[in-house]
């Protein structure tokens, strides 16, 4: 696509001036911003922006909610050649410093008091941060600080500029080429400060019009924005795609409101990571159980249809006429109303991404009429590297190739890519640009995965994890640790799980039941229990641990390359694993090394044959203090399954 | 910036109390109590259990009558008036213990506020006549901007009794608004909240008093909150007033102190 972000928006306008282009729902009312009033917008704030000294290539950071007037900023910078960089809204004030001093970043756009507190708290800190403009004005009234106005006092001035040079705006416009720089992200690095990934207009906008063309994506799509701007999912959804297509993106009233918003506004193309999708059947299920007998009953028996056949059904296998003919009764009685409820009666096209779904939640969507796929990518792929087709959505892959992305697998298992929307750099670090895209034109993804038969790019863990099995029956063979996990964490029955396999000759496991659902689990059965590590401890709870470790194991077999990493043995832990006692991170990621040495005599037993092992570990609890737990920990065999030949 | 607050929040008196005395029976809830609220400005009472704070709030309000004294609003000055004559006057309170219609949602109770400000007939609006239905649209958009101020979008359509109780104290504040009132009557905003919902609630009062300018009476049992956000402080001991002043003048007044720590009688 060789054109650019403010030309676009002008060709909308040009094309459809009194479409609508954004809509924000304000004092209880849908407020709509057509195509023509939003060129007017960028207008003036172009030029408020050139009255304030941006030059072309300067950073502008904008923070905020996804507010028409935000986007109205970004365009405006794009419009002057210079580059917005989003920053997440509810990251903390000095998580601002590093970006902002990055870039020497001049200007800043904000939504609120809020984000203005923080700005102003590190002002100290960024010497090079002069003007900052606020959308909304309440609270700000009495803030007496240089530099700080509010938005539409940079309108006032911006339109004072257009009336005196009329001109101006369009020849701004027409400087900008689509390989100039078109927008910089963040990523939070997990260690270090976050790099800026760099895109152009090109990168940007060859992405948006891929995944355009593969979903067929027109210009009638509704969509609801609602995670940060600062995520590039956010940003390619709500507006890199919105001016690809014309769309309109709707900004929901406040957080609080988006399930309501969503309602109203059904949108026919949906984002949203697993956890949101996650969030939505929880509420479902919790309103369910508390509904009548009769109800409860009625949706139970849909649901049970709806997952024999709804899958097929989406997947457009053919289906027997008197099975269609009952999901199409569900679909009247339940899952119509459902998705009605959920706000996704005419969802089209719905995405997830980010982490891994449990095939249970994914199967969940599909089944009552969702066209719920996957898609794979990254900050720095400006998002689409590989989509599901329509009709081959599946839980454990994240589809193919997109139009112009080349795929290949390094030696060690690595995913290696080629696309047009690669980043052109991370901002001023050459070294991690070099590290991840090499001279040859690959990007180096992190991640490792294989293409299945049909084609399917499946991602099995992050490469620096994936280790090799050593000596036994699957000497040599890949181990996916987190690939395992997360396979038995989507089993409610399992909270946490613990992989070990790397320069091993098999796999073992440590699991932390959950709680609650055990709990649950064992009352329903009149099973009493005194505390976690009894329940834990419980032979019926190990035999349901089996159960699922087994289910994973079957689930493995399947797999040629990944047979080896079957769980042969296993136990479950005493304790739930605790960031307060440093095992996992406080992001909920286990930490390999520390639970290696911590619980070193357990992983002896494991792999030296024992049935029971007693441990004794000391525990920090909430309120800071610290005792200690212990008990004598069965460990249980599980049964192994023949690697399954694949399908010819 | 704090003494700038302070300067520009001292207007004129708006409210100025003169010898109230009030009993019921031999109970003497009030005696002799003087005092002023200036324009703009956060005004608390406060005081122990029994002390008469609720009362003194109903005698302005015109809930009770009392038997001397006198009470100057804007220049007039009257010993008995209605609770609806002091309303239509701009003055509008909250409730300790909620008066909302539990059964209702959240923009039926705050459109209940507007009641004095509508114009229509019963029968006008029973049949949603032309102009009665502009009416409703334009205090309905007046209602809108008060859920928007307190952050309660995503309640509009939820009844009331199904809200926190948190919300509701907010939904009654939001009822209050509605009046678009000169001067606020606050009965124990913040009691039974948590600290979260406390902080919140001040932070609604300051920026109500910020925002609209609207002059705020606020009767309190939390001492933090009141030295916090009031300009000037009242303080009531068995219906009598032993202190009145600034919250750091209250603070050190021997007999406030003496008041709130218990002494023998």
């Amino acid at each position: 696509m060789h054109t650019t972000f403010p030309r676009l928006m002008l060709d909308h306008a040009q094309a459809r001036p009194h479409a609508a282009a954004l809509r924000e729902k304000e004092y209880g009312i849908w407020q709509t911003t057509t195509w023509a009033q939003l060129v007017t917008l960028v207008q003036r704030l172009a030029g408020g922006l050139a009255e304030a000294g941006l030059q072309r290539g300067q950073h502008v950071v904008v923070v905020g909610d996804n507010r028409p007037r935000l986007y109205a900023c970004m365009l405006a910078a794009q419009s002057l050649g210079a580059v917005p960089v989003p920053l997440y809204q509810d990251a903390a004030a000095p998580e601002f410093v590093f970006p902002i001093n990055n870039a020497e970043v001049g200007f800043a756009v904000v939504e609120n008091q809020e984000q203005v507190d923080k700005l102003l708290e590190i002002r100290e800190q960024c010497p090079t941060l002069a003007r900052i403009w606020y959308d909304d004005p309440r609270g700000l009234r009495k803030y007496d600080e240089p530099g700080l106005a509010a938005l539409d006092a940079l309108i006032e001035a911006g339109a004072a500029r257009v009336a005196r040079e009329p001109g101006f705006f369009d020849a701004q416009v027409a400087q900008a080429r689509p390989q100039d720089v078109a927008a910089m992200f963040f990523t939070s690095g997990t260690t270090g400060n976050p790099k800026g990934v760099v895109h152009t207009h090109y990168s940007l906008l060859d992405r948006a019009k891929a995944g355009q063309d593969f979903d067929r994506l027109t210009e009638r799509e509704e969509v609801l924005a609602y995670m940060p701007p600062a995520w590039i999912g956010q940003n390619i959804f709500s507006y890199a795609q919105w001016l690809a297509c014309g769309y309109v993106v709707n900004c929901p009233e406040s957080a609080s409101t988006v399930t309501i918003d969503l309602k109203e506004v059904g949108p026919t193309y949906y984002f949203a990571p697993p956890r949101i999708f996650e969030g939505l059947l929880t509420s479902v299920m919790i309103r369910m159980e508390d509904a009548s007998p009769l109800k409860r009953w009625l949706f139970h028996t849909c649901m049970a249809v709806a997952r024999r056949v709804g899958p097929a059904l989406m997947d457009g296998k053919p289906v027997p006429a008197l099975d269609k003919l009952k999901w199409t009764l569900g679909d009247w009685a339940i899952f119509g109303p459902l998705r009605n409820t959920l706000g996704f009666s005419r969802v089209r096209v719905a995405y997830t991404a980010g982490e891994a779904i449990g095939p249970d939640l994914f199967t969940f969507y599909r089944s009552i009429g969702i066209n719920l796929k996957q898609l794979y990518g990254s900050t720095e792929t400006a998002v689409f590297v590989c989509l599901q087709p329509d009709h081959e959505a599946k839980a454990d892959t994240v589809g193919v190739p997109v139009q112009g992305v080349e795929i290949k697998l390094a030696d060690s298992g690595e995913i290696l890519v080629k696309s047009p929307g690669l980043l052109k750099e991370y901002y001023k670090n050459p070294k991690a640009t070099e590290e991840v895209l090499t001279a040859d034109g690959w990007y180096h993804t992190g991640d490792a995965g294989f293409l299945d038969a049909g084609g399917h790019l499946k991602i099995i863990d992050r490469a620096k994890d994936v280790g090799r099995l050593h000596g036994g029956a699957h000497d040599g063979a890949m181990f996916a640790p987190k690939y395992v996990e997360n396979k038995l964490k989507f089993f409610p029955h399992i909270k946490e799980a613990v992989a070990f396999g790397d320069k091993r000759d098999r796999v073992c496991a440590f699991v932390n039941i959950d709680f609650e659902a055990v709990g649950n689990w064992a009352e329903k059965r009149n099973l009493p229990y005194a505390g976690y590590t009894d329940l834990a401890a419980k032979p019926e709870v190990l035999e349901l641990v089996r159960e699922c470790v087994e289910k994973v194991n079957a689930d493995l077999a399947a797999d040629a390359l990944l047979a080896g990493s079957q769980i042969t043995r296993f136990l479950v832990l005493h304790k739930e694993l605790d960031a307060d006692d440093g095992e996992m991170t406080r992001t909920r990621k286990v930490k390999r090394g520390f639970i290696n040495d911590k619980y070193q005599v357990l992983i002896d037993a494991l792999y030296g044959g024992r049935t029971e092992q007693f441990i004794e570990t000391a525990v920090r609890f909430e309120d800071g203090r610290t005792g200690s737990v212990s008990a004598t920990l069965k460990i249980v065999d599980a049964k192994t399954f023949a690697a399954m030949k694949k399908a010819a | 910036m704090a003494g700038q607050e302070q300067g520009r929040r001292s207007g004129d008196v708006i409210l100025d109390i003169k010898n109230i005395s009030l009993s019921f029976g031999g109970v003497k809830a009030l005696t002799d109590i003087s005092f002023n609220v200036r324009e703009h400005e956060i005004r608390a009472i406060i005081g122990p259990n029994g002390a008469g704070k609720s009362s003194m709030l109903n005698c302005i309000n015109g809930v009770y009558t009392p038997q001397q004294g006198s009470i100057t609003f804007r220049g007039q000055t009257f010993g008995h008036m209605s609770s609806r004559q002091v309303a239509e006057m701009g003055v509008a309170r909250t409730f300790q213990n909620l008066a909302l219609f539990k059964g209702m949602n959240v923009i039926d109770n705050i459109m209940s506020g507007r009641n004095l400000k509508m114009k229509a007939n019963i029968f006008q609006q029973a049949l949603r006549l032309g102009p009665a239905a502009r009416e409703e649209a334009e205090h309905r958009e007046f209602v809108e901007h008060i859920i928007d101020f307190l952050e309660i979008q995503a309640f509009r359509k939820t009844p009331v009794g199904r809200l926190p109780y948190g919300l509701q104290k907010r939904v009654d504040l939001g009822r209050a608004l509605a009046m678009e009132p000169q001067v606020l009557l606050l009965d124990e905003p913040m009691a039974g909240m948590n600290v979260e919902e406390k902080q919140d609630m001040s932070r609604f009062v300051l920026d109500v008093n910020d925002e609209f300018g609207t002059t705020i009476v606020l009767i309190e049992h939390d001492m933090g909150v009141v030295m916090d956000i009031s300009d000037r402080v009242v303080v009531l001991d068995y219906g009598k007033k032993i202190g009145d002043g600034t919250p750091d003048e209250v603070r050190s007044n021997e007999e406030v102190i003496k008041a709130y720590l218990g002494t023998s009688h």
